[in-house]
């Protein structure tokens, strides 16, 4: 009796640690496969060739495939830093939810929920409305939404972080509540600017509002993957603490962590990354925020699996949000916060509809 | 396998045949700016369009012609696969990193300023007109404009009547903004022999409505898409801070069409000739 019961235990982990290999190739194949799709077509029609073409030429090789020096330019200044920037982008934010949400014991937690991107976007409209000045006037014209955006992410978090810390102790419950009145009140700064702002003014703030991930450079993505990176790359390192956390504060404690220190690196991690993320592509809603729940209803709650295929699911989501936001209104171009819940949403429903059945959220 | 191998081949040879279109030839513009696609059109170089921003609704065949959306938020790469030999584009086109990577392609890209003086609609006239090879046409057009403009400027000189106009623009929800100075609005109510209600700041402002009384308009102008906005002409002279004006007693109040009016094309003298006569009952134009 007791021999069969340690078999069928021993026998379940062996199936849960196939299926976790299983989602993280899945995760792995399909942001592989956004990723070449997604460089590879577009309103210029560039061939495999020829993209094989162009990248060997960089490298001092010439292949048979010809292509012009407007191609080159589509591919190499246009669509790959775009496309560099949306994998880094959906995978900053799905890592932000998931870490996030375990920290804050909280389905409904996001990047957006410590203040970052309300912080970020109060920031970004007074840039628009006000003009820039101080500080700002020194940075390069293209760089001071960008900056000022970041500066405001992060001064939210900062804000929300200080009204929940006392003694040394970050309460979760009291910084969950004081995220809540952070985002209310960048959210009336807003509207202050969107009432104060001229047509011009309103028709940039929407454009910010609804997110995008057009005109970026290798200039503008090289800070944003540097504030970004460190979150993509630390953050599953912390998954046995976040697991721990689902048992509760006092119980992670027992186990042996540092609560505190740890608790103030991750969300140091997900503001600075999140913040250069919205930064950069304005706000993109949707996928910090349901990336991890589609990826816990596939794998449960377990942050080894969650964290590095939230990340790759992320990636593979923004990218295929973004080959319909730039295909699909040609010659325009539709804005892809529109789309990240278009795309995502009908599986996220499907998903829900089918475990109704089968149990709670963790 | 060989599917596959064929729909490689399909799809290589489609993308060759796209890019074996002889440079020569013609002409593929991409014009930016309801004012460029209108004086376009106005040179007999239409045809030579092939697509339009959402602002180009004039004359009736720009509209129809493929859209690269709105002019402050264009994308790159659809534009440069239109392939286009020449974009001309409105001093307010953008984001200028769309503007740096269309250029960095190799693609001809020329703008006009974007100021709003009636200069500007000579020089957009004289750029566009040299960028086409049209010189003769567009010099014989920027006189004409010139022509009507200083009879206008004559006959409006010899009334003494010049009413305080208030121009309002509606954007989605909110209070109305007005046209203060250095906008399209300023400049065609001053054509027209109007002087301008709000005058006290610069660009289009959200006006409180003790700020519409406060300016004491004669006449409420506003354009088309903002009567409709605001649910008609009755309904904007029946608003509380309009009624209290000496234009919502005396119910003047001038709609028009919003392209004609502010476009700054070449229909700038029809417009200004048009706003003066509504301006003025009295007036009279040769």
């Amino acid at each position: 009796m007791g021999a069969s019961l340690s078999l069928d235990v021993q026998r379940a982990a062996g199936d849960r640690r196939r299926g976790r290999a299983r989602l993280l190739a899945g995760a792995a194949g399909l942001f592989a496969v956004s990723f070449f799709l997604s460089a590879g077509y577009g309103a210029v029609t560039i061939t495999p060739g020829q993209i094989l073409s162009i990248l060997a030429a960089q490298a001092g090789i010439s292949l048979p495939w010809s292509y012009t020096s407007a191609e080159e330019t589509v591919f190499l200044a246009i669509r790959l830093p775009r496309v560099c920037l949306g994998a880094l982008a959906g995978g900053v934010l799905a890592a932000c939810g998931a870490s996030l949400q375990g920290l804050f014991r909280n389905p409904l937690a996001d990047p957006a929920l410590i203040g970052v991107s309300s912080g970020a976007a109060l920031a970004a409209v007074a840039c628009i409305v006000l003009g820039s000045g101080g500080i700002l006037a020194h940075v390069g014209a293209e760089y001071r939404l960008p900056v000022a955006a970041f500066i405001g992410g992060l001064a939210a978090v900062w804000l929300v972080n200080r009204m929940a810390t006392q003694n040394g102790h970050t309460d979760i419950a009291t910084m969950l509540l004081a995220g809540v009145a952070i985002n209310a009140i960048c959210g009336a700064g807003i509207g202050a600017f969107v009432f104060a702002s001229d047509d011009q003014q309103l028709r940039q703030l929407n454009f910010w509002m609804l997110g995008s991930l057009g005109g970026v450079t290798w200039g503008k993505l090289l800070p944003v993957a540097v504030l970004a990176l460190p979150a993509i790359l630390l953050l599953p390192a912390f998954a046995r603490f976040l697991d721990a956390m689902l048992l509760g504060e006092s119980e992670t404690l027992y186990l042996g962590f540092e609560v505190e220190r740890t608790k103030k690196i991750i969300i140091a991690l997900a503001a600075v990354a999140a913040g250069a993320s919205v930064s950069a592509t304005g706000i993109i809603g949707f996928i910090g925020l349901v990336v991890p729940h589609v990826i816990r209803l596939l794998a449960g709650p377990g942050h080894r699996a969650l964290l590095p295929a939230s990340i790759m699911a992320g990636a593979a989501l923004m990218l295929t949000a973004d080959i319909f936001a730039r295909t699909l209104v040609l010659p325009a171009e539709l804005p892809i916060g529109i789309l990240t819940a278009c795309v995502g949403g009908p599986f996220f429903i499907w998903l829900l509809v089918r475990r109704v059945g089968g149990g709670g959220w963790s | 396998m060989r599917t596959a191998r064929s729909i490689f081949a399909a799809v290589a040879l489609a993308a060759a045949a796209g890019l074996s279109t002889p440079a020569s030839a013609a002409e593929r513009i991409v014009s930016i700016g309801g004012a460029i696609t209108e004086i376009l059109y106005t040179l007999g170089a239409g045809d030579r369009i092939v697509a339009v921003d959402t602002t180009s609704l004039y004359p009736e065949a720009a509209p129809k012609l493929p859209q690269v959306g709105y002019l402050r938020s264009l994308a790159a790469e659809p534009i440069i696969a239109l392939k286009p030999t020449l974009i001309i584009a409105d001093g307010d086109a953008g984001p200028p990193a769309v503007i740096k990577q269309i250029r960095e392609a190799g693609v001809r890209l020329e703008v006009t300023p974007a100021d709003p003086s009636v200069a500007n609609v000579y020089e957009k006239i004289r750029i566009v007109s040299a960028l086409v090879g049209e010189e003769a046409k567009g010099n014989e057009l920027a006189e004409a404009i010139r022509r009507d403009l200083r009879s206008l400027a004559k006959a409006v000189a010899a009334i003494p009547d010049r009413p305080r106009v208030l121009f309002l623009l509606s954007v989605g929800r909110g209070s109305p903004l007005a046209g203060g100075n250095e906008t399209h609005a300023d400049t065609i109510i001053a054509l027209a022999g109007g002087v301008n209600a709000a005058a006290g700041f610069t660009g289009y402002k959200p006006i409180p409505a003790e700020g519409v009384v406060a300016a004491r308009p004669d006449v409420i102008l506003v354009v088309d898409r903002t009567a409709a906005a605001l649910g008609g002409e009755k309904v904007i002279l029946a608003r509380a801070e309009i009624a209290a004006t000496p234009a919502g007693r005396a119910k003047r109040i001038v709609t028009m069409d919003g392209l004609l009016l502010l476009g700054f094309g070449p229909r700038t003298a029809v417009a200004a000739r048009e706003l003066a006569l509504r301006l003025h009952p009295g007036l009279r134009l040769d």
